[in-house]
């Protein structure tokens, strides 16, 4: 089953989907009494969200609302899976926490075969964060607020950690538009074509004092760099660990030698270390791995040894002869319950920030398509049988009322900016949305028009929900 | 909507029709209902895939070839990239490319048995009286050769053995027989009824003790049945000789999934015939198995999938089934056990890779019949990735004894290591050749006297035993007893219980370059130590006939055995160089000093 909801609506279909389960009596009740807070505010909460109020405001049939909410409650099991279509937009956060009280209610979490689970969209961006590339948290998830966390890590790296926690990408950008952030090293990072309201963006990076990229192509970031990194690629060059979507910690190994000037990360970090007066020496990928075990408890069991003998362990895994998690939560289904029991949330439903106007009528959003990835940076430069290169997709209706035609030239606005791009009609598209990637920003600069407005819990900013315009460019006569 | 292109060309209204027939009450795999609800996914895409090989057997059968128009057709109907259709319509024999010049196909088998009994010439008759000539690996007839296949277009195909050209010239209309050399005698089980019950008749089935094994397996529960299997000792007929009760086991303890029953009846080893003749004797056993099978391990579906070229066995089966249904012993309710279980017939087309189980599955679903890596196995991740028990035909009719007798009794029959009865394809230059049962125990001499002996005026010389994929051995084993301990201790196997005996009239060089090139053929190409290593062997063989030394090849010839065996996904590969191994090793091909 397919539902094409209005972009935005996801917290009202959550809530919607809430009411009926309630309504049909398929709630999860020994769960929910028993592991579960909150529940009778939260069953008040979304009362008002009759099958008939969801369709209205998600544009989805009220039938089909309601197959969903059976076929999900009742399951035996059942998971809810998303990637960022969920988590691009101003409520990011409260979506998430939406699709929480599904699983709470059903009681499909903390179970084989249940559970909540965000897709990753590249192998290692679970890893990213379990090793502390997040402003609040230290490697292994642990709050850098922490004071006895703090000095575990200062005991081990034998140096202070502040105790606030650091800017995210999008406070990186407002600092440095306050002039507070004056140099930046990018690591694997194309900012310059990837963030919303890029010209803002690439504006913000032209005022730095300095700016480093290491990279594994040069990038249009790297092209505005003082400094280019030359990197080793993660895959089949380096060394090391990646940790996949489900938590499952993997070994990399380094198969062909870098071309070039290229390094090893490991190595530019630890040669800058030394340029700045701190003797690291040259430690290797495995001495890294066990210093992280000192100081995460989640990977203390994973040695070098069992990672290769076991083709990957899930965290956490404490010690040596834990065997890894394959889910988590479980503890919600011991009883009585060890450790607070999950509350409901209750979120509301809040529209995109970009609002539609009869200057911006038509809603724009972005996405991937099959051959193609992000900016383009690791994709771009291959070719493609089935790449149609980039073109802004509307609905059979919205095409007539305009008056366009596929393969026609228009220029696209929004309150950031305009682009010219060509038009093709996709008879799937519902009136009034338009759909385009974002692959190839050399021919269509397409984050020039997205909104960086931005979810304070998350950081993230509603790259999914652009208000625009269309309108046709006149081809001169005689041309 | 399918990700590459589609012709130009157009379906006659013959190819759609009978596709269409085929698809019938399956919608599409995805319905858009509004651009606001879609419905598809992965069962109804599964439930389409499934439908390819019936749907390119519609086609085959209605125009006589698979034509890109009809092709299109299909994959428009069930949602298949055309790529990948094409990719699977040509990997099997029975799918023609071309366009017809007449309106049958005539497959006249030259492999090791039917090669020795005239097949060339029979070929050369009926391409001078104008027939459309294709030929053809192992038909399954080996016991009365040349075996002849007729494709009929907008007919159902026909078997002819023995061919003679006025035989398929007439096209007879009658399914031939199934002639049995031991009917009548009173010591058969697995054969009991071949032969002597109408195959066609349920009740006929029923009045010789038929249903009577399902009845016990549902009053004893599944457990009981597996207890009882585990004690019988049965191994898997196949070649591998796994033991049944604890696939059985394996699978009933998998919980939360839907589960499957699968009967392999692909039966395409050269000179293997036995399953062949149980199927068009005695249908109903075997679909009687299979539903204690379905009921033990907790399966509610069931499958056979019968090899293309047994147009007899798969209408027998076909009748039987529906029979079975009709009488309530398959369905919603089976025969009042308040259990679900019901049998879908699959043809193949084929394809010897295709009894290789895994292989099978794929086959089954809709996708090129090339082997899986295991593990996972089977009982784990089977059809549709799902726990699966699958057996061959031989194996599954043993349950019935087991069911109605015991465990006991039936581990009392044959040695200890192996218990029960065994079936043997006897072929070549025996007084009657044929299918016959025998007590494990008995001797390869012992066999071959129970088919007469030799044929008046030979005299033995070299015995293929277990097919293609097995060894030859020399007169002097003629005191080897047929057991599965015997034969490993002497580094043989009783594969699918091929007994093909050769005179030293035989142009056993031939024979042994037939399998080589047989395996090139069959190779399905998918990993390498076997898609180059059979094309290597058999260039060797081709070398060696043209006047080369062995001492030249012999360590390319063990280098290639030794990467097959160890480095091939499947045991295609394993055995491909077993029996021109053990031809060299007798010094059948000569030239060995």
């Amino acid at each position: 089953m397919w539902l094409g909801l209005n972009v935005g609506s996801d917290i009202a279909l959550a809530n919607g989907v809430a009411r009926e389960i309630i309504h049909a009596n398929l709630v999860n009740t020994e769960f929910v009494q028993n592991a579960t807070e909150g529940y009778e505010d939260f069953a008040a909460h979304v009362e008002p969200w009759t099958l008939d109020r969801t369709a209205e405001v998600t544009g989805v049939p009220a039938d089909a609302i309601g197959d969903l909410a059976h076929g999900y409650a009742g399951a035996p099991t059942a998971q809810l899976m998303w990637t960022l279509g969920i988590t691009e937009h101003h409520t990011a956060v409260d979506n998430v926490l939406a699709l929480c009280n599904l699983a709470l209610l059903t009681g499909h979490i903390g179970r084989w075969g249940s559970g909540l689970v965000p897709l990753r969209g590249q192998n290692n961006v679970q890893g990213g964060g379990d090793m502390g590339a997040l402003p609040n948290k230290l490697p292994g998830f642990q709050d850098v607020a922490d004071d006895d966390v703090r000095a575990r890590f200062e005991g081990v790296w034998e140096a202070t950690i502040p105790a606030e926690p650091g800017w995210h990408l999008t406070q990186m950008f407002e600092a440095m538009e306050r002039g507070d952030l004056k140099a930046v090293w990018v690591i694997g990072e194309n900012p310059a074509d990837s963030e919303a309201d890029v010209n803002h963006a690439r504006a913000m990076l032209e005022r730095l004092d300095h700016l480093v990229v290491q990279d594994v192509f040069m990038t249009r970031t790297a092209e505005m760099a003082d400094v280019v990194l030359p990197a080793a690629l993660g895959w089949a060059e380096s060394d090391g660990t990646v940790t996949s979507s489900e938590r499952r910690v993997q070994r990399t190994r380094a198969a062909v030698r870098p071309p070039g000037e290229a390094r090893q990360e490991i190595d530019v970090i630890a040669e800058m270390a030394e340029r700045m007066g701190a003797e690291w020496g040259r430690p290797t990928a495995e001495e890294l791995w066990d210093e992280l075990r000192s100081v995460s408890p989640m990977h203390g069991g994973m040695s070098w040894e069992r990672l290769e003998d076991e083709g990957g362990i899930q965290w956490p895994c404490p010690n040596e002869d834990h065997p890894g998690t394959p889910f988590l939560h479980g503890r919600l289904w011991e009883r009585p319950i060890s450790g607070r029991r999950a509350p409901f949330s209750c979120v509301d439903d809040r529209p995109p920030a970009d609002e539609l106007t009869d200057e911006f009528p038509l809603r724009l959003t972005t996405g991937r398509v099959l051959d193609s990835y992000n900016t383009g940076v690791q994709s771009g430069k291959f070719n493609s049988p089935i790449r149609s290169g980039e073109a802004l997709e509307v609905s059979q209706v919205d095409a007539e009322s305009l008056g366009l035609a596929a393969g026609e030239r228009v220029l696209v606005s929004s309150r950031r900016g305009s682009i010219e791009m060509t038009v093709a009609v996709d008879p799937d598209l519902p009136e009034g949305l338009a759909f385009t990637t974002f692959h190839f920003p050399e021919l269509a600069d397409v984050n020039q028009l997205t909104n960086e407005a931005w979810d304070p819990k998350s950081g993230t900013s509603e790259f999914k929900a652009t208000a625009i315009r269309v309108d046709k460019v006149e081809v001169s006569a005689g041309a | 909507m399918p990700d590459l292109r589609f012709g130009t060309a157009a379906p006659t209204s013959q190819e759609v029709d009978a596709v269409d027939a085929v698809v019938a009450g399956v919608g599409p795999a995805t319905v858009v209902v509004s651009e606001r609800l879609v419905l598809g996914g992965r069962d109804r895409a599964v439930t389409r895939r499934n439908l390819l090989l019936p749907a390119l057997h519609a086609l085959q059968g209605a125009a006589g070839w698979i034509s890109p128009g009809g092709l299109d057709h299909v994959c428009r109907v069930l949602e298949i990239p055309p790529a990948e259709a094409y990719g699977v319509a040509t990997f099997y024999h029975l799918f023609s490319h071309s366009e017809p010049v007449a309106g049958s196909t005539v497959h006249v088998c030259d492999d090791i048995a039917c090669r020795t009994v005239g097949a060339g010439g029979l070929m050369d008759d009926l391409r001078e009286a104008g027939c459309q000539v294709r030929s053809s690996p192992c038909l399954g007839q080996c016991e009365r050769g040349p075996a002849v296949l007729v494709q009929r277009t907008g007919e159902e195909d026909l078997s002819v053995a023995p061919g003679s050209l006025g035989g398929v010239e007439t096209a007879i209309s009658s399914s031939p027989s199934v002639t049995l050399p031991q009917a009548g005698s009173g010591n058969l089980t697995l054969l009991a009824r071949v032969g002597v019950v109408d195959p066609g008749s349920l009740d006929d089935y029923r009045a010789h003790g038929g249903y009577s094994a399902l009845e016990s397996a549902i009053a004893m529960g599944p457990e009981a049945v597996i207890r009882e299997l585990t004690a019988s000792g049965l191994s898997g007929r196949g070649g591998a000789a796994f033991p049944t009760g604890v696939k059985w086991q394996a699978v009933a303890d998998q919980m939360g999934r839907p589960k499957h029953v699968v009967c392999n009846a692909d039966e395409s080893e050269p000179g293997t015939f036995k399953d062949r003749v149980v199927m068009e004797g005695d249908p109903f056993s075997v679909v009687e198995a299979m539903t204690i099978a379905g009921l033990t391990v907790g399966a509610e579906r069931g499958w056979i999938y019968v090899r293309g070229e047994y147009p007899v066995a798969a209408t027998r089966l076909a009748t039987a089934v529906g029979a079975a249904r009709a009488a309530g012993l398959l369905g919603e309710d089976v025969a009042g056990s308040g259990r679900r279980f019901d049998i879908e017939l699959r043809r193949g087309a084929g394809a010897y890779i295709c009894g290789e189980e895994t292989a099978l599955f794929n086959s089954i679903e809709g996708f090129r019949g090339e082997p899986r890596n295991k593990p996972p196995f089977p009982t784990t991740h089977g059809l549709f990735g799902e726990p699966t028990a699958i057996n061959n035909v031989e194996t599954l009719v043993n349950v019935l004894p087991i069911v109605l007798d015991g465990g006991g009794a039936y581990a009392a029959l044959g040695t200890d290591g192996s218990p029960g009865t065994r079936l043997f394809c006897v072929s070549g230059r025996v007084m009657q050749p044929g299918t016959y049962e025998h007590e494990f125990g008995i001797t390869l001499g012992g066999v071959i006297q129970a088919a007469g002996g030799m044929a008046a005026g030979s005299d033995l010389r070299t015995v293929l035993l277990g097919g293609a994929a097995g060894s030859f051995v020399g007169p002097d084993q003629l005191d080897l007893p047929l057991t599965l301990e015997a034969t490993r201790e002497a580094g043989l196997s009783l594969g699918s219980g091929v007994v093909m005996v050769f005179d030293h009239d035989a142009d056993v060089v031939d024979t042994v370059r037939r399998i080589a090139e047989f395996f090139r053929d069959e190779s399905c190409g998918q990993c390498v130590p076997c898609r180059v290593g059979t094309v290597r062997q058999e260039e060797v063989l081709v070398r060696l006939g043209g006047g080369g030394s062995f001492e030249d090849e012999h360590e390319l010839l063990d280098d290639l055995a030794a990467v097959m065996r160890d480095a091939s996904i499947c045991g295609l590969g394993q055995t491909a160089s077993g029996a021109v191994r053990s031809a060299i090793d007798l010094g059948l091909l000569g030239g060995v000093s």
